[in-house]
């Protein structure tokens, strides 16, 4: 594709096939194919999401308070959990783990943009477009009610339209994904710089690799599941009826392999964040890096086996139910295997106290309590009592909360710098860490007591005589205090935006190759892309390290000198790096497939473009019509065409 | 530097505070629904797998949140503290804590599975009792003895019972944590479940499967009675009404349209429970008899029940129960009558 270069031909055509040209305001974010804005762009919606998805909570933690709580009606109730559930997972953690995908990934494997710049844009502005029809359902008759995983019949049977919502949101969600992870795996399996071998790149990498490939293969399943739930509501099929030789369980199995893997899905880039911010903040290497690394390939493995491990009270029988427990059991080995190599990294360092290394010890220590409560779900019978209870929603706000979210402020905390060029706050920042570890801990740490005292997940209200008064309150307490510790967050942003010190280079003296470049990187990332001699190559640039282990600066008057005191810091590249970079820099450059354009320096980036935006519109218009009248569809479908036929029909570049 | 060795104080600080939780979390009472207070044999040897591992994890937790906020204090930057040494990695340690949680849970698992197994089979000398859900209420049948309830289970002390679950519209979840662990209720399929009651008593249930609008407002209890007892409300249960509704009784009967839904076995208009076929309604045979109406969600008083025929639909939202508005008069009639069916 790259090497085919057509001729720019503007002036033929007519105006509406013209091409953006804006490089700022707000069209220029609405035709960017930069990695690294989409990143921001991926970035800032998610957290809009997580502002929405928390207030949901909080309504939440309202009506719960007290028994017999009043504050929303039971209809109202079922609608807001189910959209708490969906907006955290499908519109926060996975897009907030896509910004950080985007706007580093290619960053840290030396490549100036990812595979398929507009493909990314596309996922972006089908995330946003799924994301507001989702929503939209609260305007339109009811937003979805059934729970996250819409269990089967229910969902076939609930009255509003909300199941309708779900199933084609998620379907427009699911494709955005899917996109997106398959630009990730061919940008990283090939757009890797000169000397990046696969051994060679950071955890945070790998663990978008093996997230990639997750989501590849487990979002059709869920997608299958999807269209059967839509035809069952839309056009009365039977497929999850028993009554018409149906079956409700093939729901369940169909979702839960999708939805054991998106579990890892939501979890592993945290645990590739934490695995990047440990080894700057104690300097030292990251403890058995293959192994880390390996540990991660084999729960993306593992995590298709485990599946019915949701499904132990359905009544699949002893035989399944032991072997998905055996299965489960095995698959905490190698996140057993992650915590002790954590600790080992910790273990001797120099450890510094800054926020992202609080958020990430935040991550640990919350991430174990979720790990072994998962243990005692795969006890079966113990299983029979804690399931659909609220010690299985501790479980999981501990594992996607303490550990997903702690582990992606981790990350904010850490390229922030990065990504605007100002540091955020430490003094704001370790309020922040200190009020959401205590609100955290006080919201869900008694979700566990709830649980195993009989309190079922999903009711709107419960009797007062329960024994749960008390727990309940101060989870509520708690809910309060994450938002208290949010509103610190955001006023840290603030503080950076008006106040904060400009961010050098490379602020915590950090080991990956997107600390070697200006802060905020420039369009182009690199000026020359960098030649790979190492894991942790830029660490290895700046220091030496001799046969006992032991650091000591290389002597150089770098340009990107970090603050930290302890080494002058980045040296420039040796002669033969320059030679070799130019060699292989510009060669393999070539060879990436990355679009031509004249950008500065010589250098080719990819245009910007309308025809992402447009064809992503299509879908959620497209959804519509199936839903109100096929002469909406139709619109939709022809909103796709022309977005695809635009889009086919630009140059990559010019 | 004194703030960072404040950080790690506090870090130790929460996590003595966080043990603590664990801890109360192991004692918690006074919850009349407490799968920490098993009060018969299934819910006891789940309970006791689950105090093993219980145990066994605190023990994981209390020595790596130990060795990580150790790690936290001891290894803290200091002024003049020598770069660490870089190590890489330790492949006989790795080795080593790979293997360790590989064995512990390999020790799990065995009592895991034995207990799946046992707990899957049906006790030979159990009573039979079959239980069909529907949003939201529980039928409870009893096929050799010929009785039909709702909302109530009772069962003799002292013996198994195996269940025989099945739901007419969507998915549900048969749960008394005090007697057993919970067993998904499904159209189109039979499931099981065995529980035990040591003690006379009344146990208390709920669905917990998401059902829709009133899940919450979907339960149940077990009273648990001894032999002769229970023999005894079987025999009670068996029987036709105690009484036939007075004139202005049957004419709310008839405005309400109840006969469409409900049975009153004896009563002119009304069909009579069967053990072999369900009904949309509960059976109102013997509803004085019974402790709660509407779902166990009520206690079952005249004032209560007033207030449910007023208006069903304020009481438990989204239930099949739609009736037209009944005049006081009625609803006094009704409540005389219902409440007299013992």
């Amino acid at each position: 594709m790259a090497t085919v270069v057509v001729e720019p031909t503007v002036a033929e055509r007519p105006w509406f096939l013209r091409r953006p040209r804006a490089t700022t305001g707000w069209v220029s974010w609405l035709t960017t194919v930069d990695h690294k804005r989409i990143g921001v762009l991926y970035g800032v919606t998610s957290f809009a999401f997580f502002l929405i998805g928390g207030l949901e909570a909080l309504l939440i933690r309202l009506q719960l308070a007290r028994p017999n709580g009043r504050v929303l009606s039971a209809e109202a109730y079922n609608q807001v959990f189910t959209m708490h559930g969906l907006t955290m997972i499908f519109l926060v953690v996975m897009p907030l783990s896509a910004a950080f995908f985007n706007f580093l990934v290619p960053i840290m494997i030396g490549a100036r943009d990812v595979a398929f710049p507009r493909l990314n844009a596309f996922s972006y502005w089908v995330f946003l477009a799924g994301g507001l029809f989702l929503y939209s359902g609260f305007l339109l008759g009811g937003a979805p009610d059934g729970g996250w995983f819409g269990y089967a019949p229910l969902s076939v049977r609930l009255p509003g339209p909300g199941m309708t919502f779900y199933a084609l949101g998620l379907l427009i969600l699911g494709i955005s994904s899917t996109v997106s992870a398959i630009n990730f795996a061919v940008t990283i399996i090939n757009l890797r710089a000169p000397g990046m071998s696969l051994m060679r790149m950071p955890v945070f990498v790998w663990m978008t690799f093996v997230v990639s490939f997750l989501l590849v293969f487990a979002l059709p399943v869920l997608a299958v599941g999807l269209v059967e739930l839509f035809f069952d509501r839309r056009f009365g099929t039977h497929f999850y009826n028993p009554a018409g030789g149906g079956d409700p369980i093939l729901w369940q199995h169909l979702f839960w392999l999708f939805g054991h893997p998106e579990v890892y899905i939501l979890i592993l880039p945290a645990m590739g964040i934490v695995s990047e911010v440990l080894p700057v903040f104690s300097r030292k290497p990251l403890f058995g890096y293959p192994v880390v690394v390996f540990s991660g390939i084999a729960i993306g493995f593992m995590g298709w086996g485990v599946w019915a491990h949701h499904m132990f009270a359905v009544g699949l029988g002893p035989v399944a139910n032991s072997a998905f427990a055996l299965s489960t059991m095995f698959i905490a080995v190698p996140t057993g295997v992650k915590i002790f190599n954590w600790l080992a990294t910790l273990w001797g360092g120099d450890i510094r106290f800054r926020t992202p290394l609080l958020f990430a010890l935040g991550f640990i220590a919350q991430f174990i309590v979720g790990g072994l409560s998962g243990v005692t779900h795969a006890i079966v019978p113990s299983d029979y009592q804690q399931t659909d209870t609220y010690y299985i929603v501790a479980h999981f706000h501990y594992v996607l909360f303490g550990g997903a979210i702690f582990g992606l402020f981790a990350g904010i905390y850490y390229w922030w710098p990065k990504v605007f060029g100002r540091m955020l706050s430490e003094t704001i920042g370790k309020w922040h860490f200190w009020l959401m570890v205590v609100g955290f801990n006080l919201t869900f740490g008694p979700h566990h007591v709830l649980g195993l005292q009989g309190m079922p997940r999903r009711i709107y209200r419960y009797a007062p005589n329960m024994g749960w008064d008390l727990w309940n309150f101060l989870s509520t307490v708690g809910a309060f205090l994450i938002a208290l510790s949010v509103l610190v967050f955001l006023a840290n942003v603030v503080w950076s935006w008006r106040r904060g010190r400009t961010a050098d280079p490379d602020p915590w003296d950090a080991r990956t190759l997107e600390w070697s470049i200006p802060s905020p990187p420039p369009p182009h990332n690199f000026d020359r892309i960098p030649v790979v001699r190492a894991l942790d190559d830029f660490w290895h640039r700046k220091y030496a390290e001799d046969r006992e282990g032991r650091l000591t600066p290389v002597v150089a008057g770098g340009a990107q000198a970090p603050e930290a005191s302890a080494g002058p810091g980045a040296h420039e590249r040796s002669e033969g790096d320059e030679q070799a970079s130019s060699e292989y820099g510009s060669s393999g450059h070539a060879s990436t497939g990355a679009e031509h354009g004249s950008g500065r320096h010589g250098i080719h980036m990819p245009s910007p473009s309308y025809w992402p935006l447009v064809t992503a519109l299509g879908l959620p218009v497209l959804c519509y019509g199936l839903i109100y009248s096929a002469a909406l569809a139709a619109t939709g479908g022809l909103i796709l065409l022309a977005g695809l036929y635009g889009w086919v029909t630009e140059p990559v570049a010019e | 530097m004194t703030g960072e060795r404040r950080t790690a104080r506090r870090a130790l600080r929460w996590g003595v505070a966080l043990s603590l939780l664990v801890l109360l979390s192991a004692c918690a009472r006074n919850a009349p629904q407490d799968a920490l207070e098993p009060a018969g044999p299934y819910a006891r040897q789940i309970d006791t797998l689950f105090n093993w591992v219980f145990w066994t994890a605190a023990g994981v937790f209390f020595l790596v949140e130990g060795l990580l906020v150790y790690a936290a204090v001891r290894f803290r930057h200091r002024p003049g503290r020598p770069t660490p040494v870089q190590v890489h990695g330790n492949p006989r340690l790795e080795i080593a804590w790979t293997i360790a949680p590989a064995a512990l849970l390999a020790a799990i698992a065995v009592p895991t599975i034995l207990l799946t197994f046992s707990l899957s089979r049906r006790p030979a000398d159990a009573l039979d009792i079959e239980v069909v859900a529907h949003q939201f209420w529980w039928e409870v049948r009893y096929p050799n003895e010929q009785v039909v309830t709702a909302n109530e289970v009772h069962i003799p002390v002292g013996r198994p019972v195996f269940v025989r679950l099945t739901s007419v519209d969507v998915i549900h979840s048969f749960w008394i944590p005090r007697l057993a662990g919970k067993q998904d209720v499904r159209p189109g399929a039979v499931t099981h479940l065995t529980l035990q009651a040591e003690e006379p008593g009344t146990y208390l249930g709920q669905c917990a499967e998401y059902c829709g609008l009133s899940h919450a407002n979907m339960r149940l209890r077990v009273v648990a009675q001894p032999p002769d007892q229970f023999r005894a409300w079987v025999d009670q249960q068996r029987a036709p009404v105690v009484a036939q509704p007075s004139e202005a009784a049957m004419a709310a009967l008839q405005r309400g349209g109840c006969a469409g839904c409900h049975t009153l076995n004896g009563v002119e208009g009304f069909g009579a429970p069967s053990v072999q076929t369900s009904t949309v309604g509960p059976d109102l045979t013997h509803v004085g008899s019974r402790q709660t109406l509407a779902g166990a969600t009520l206690e079952n008083t005249p004032e209560q029940l007033a207030a449910w025929l007023r208006d069903p639909q304020a009481m438990k939202p989204g239930n099949d129960m739609v009736i037209p508005k009944l005049t006081e008069q009625e609803v006094e009639a009704l409540v005389a009558y219902l409440e007299s069916l013992k």
